[in-house]
């Protein structure tokens, strides 16, 4: 496998086929049976996102992996005493998140989960809307443009690119909800166990964080489609 | 309903966390204002884009290292 250690190198643009997993029960019984097959599929199933994960809390890639390395060992300890009260995927993101932010307090590196201040305001530029003198007030100034379709593989690639830079620009809150969401497929309510946020609050990050991917792709549509409408 | 309320709702609405009499609000506004059917349409595409992006996975070593580690982890049977 290669690896690259810029940051560029961050994100690898596989799409994994996965097979889905059995149910929790069966899960449980074959790690405490010692099953490897199943750990390895499980390791390979989750690894990806918890890396993620950890990387919204600590400053280096080799960091996170050891937050999921020692996430994983932990798991080994205290799987004997998991007694099911959260899915075994909560349980198990939860101690990576617990993980995560020790090591990130001792790198100095936190995050203000507490703060909510960059939380407010519009998602859209107002000067996109109408004014209040206007017939219609808050209406469309002009439309968005309709976006090409990224069927050219290059395209493809390119947008690709534009969205995994937008994903690293975000504040740390709304990195981790959209990668929870979006990318891991994880429910509303899991992702507010698992971070111990309200609804209300998921949803606002999650929002702050797909206006903003938006936002880069339009600014990205618009320099590649020379502005044409 | 103006475009710019909508544009701060489409989460809420695709969640489907919005009261019945917002939700038929912003259906009728969708229903006549392509401005906002675009915009939907965009937020909808970049959730797929954003669905597109993979992490990168464990290093070879370190998958080893814990497969190694859970085969001999000690267990109680």
């Amino acid at each position: 496998m290669s690896r690259t250690p810029s940051s560029a190198g961050f994100v690898h643009y596989l799409r994994v086929v996965v097979t889905p997993l059995p149910p929790d029960e069966v899960l449980l019984a074959a790690l405490r049976a010692g099953d490897e097959e199943v750990f390895a599929r499980l390791l390979d199933g989750w690894s990806a996102s918890m890396l993620r994960l950890a990387r919204s809390f600590v400053s280096t890639a080799a960091s996170a992996e050891e937050v999921v390395q020692d996430t994983w060992l932990a798991v080994f300890q205290g799987i004997g005493r998991f007694e099911g009260r959260s899915s075994l995927k909560t349980w198990v993101y939860r101690i990576l998140v617990n993980t995560a932010r020790k090591r990130g307090v001792r790198e100095q590196r936190t995050v203000p989960w507490a703060s909510l201040s960059t939380d407010d305001g519009p998602t859209v530029d107002q000067s996109r809307f109408r004014g209040p003198e206007d017939p219609y007030p808050d209406g469309w100034l002009t439309f968005p443009k309709i976006w090409p379709s990224t069927e050219s593989e290059v395209l493809a690639r390119e947008v690709r690119g534009v969205v995994a830079a937008a994903l690293e620009g975000l504040p740390a809150r709304q990195r981790v909800v959209l990668t929870l969401r979006d990318i891991d497929g994880q429910s509303a309510d899991e992702v507010c166990s698992l971070l111990e946020i309200s609804t209300a609050n998921q949803r606002v990050l999650l929002h702050r964080a797909r206006a903003a991917v938006r936002s880069h792709l339009e600014q990205y549509y618009a320099a590649t489609t020379g502005g044409a409408s | 309903m103006t475009c710019a309320q909508l544009v701060e709702l489409v989460t809420a609405f695709l969640e489907g966390t919005l009261d019945s009499e917002t939700e038929r609000r912003f259906v009728e506004h969708l229903a006549i204002c392509e401005g906002c059917e675009i915009y939907l349409d965009q937020i909808r595409r970049s959730i797929d884009e954003v669905g597109r992006l993979r992490a990168e996975s464990l290093s070879e070593e370190t998958r080893d290292r814990l497969l190694d580690a859970f085969r001999n982890f000690p267990r109680d049977s």
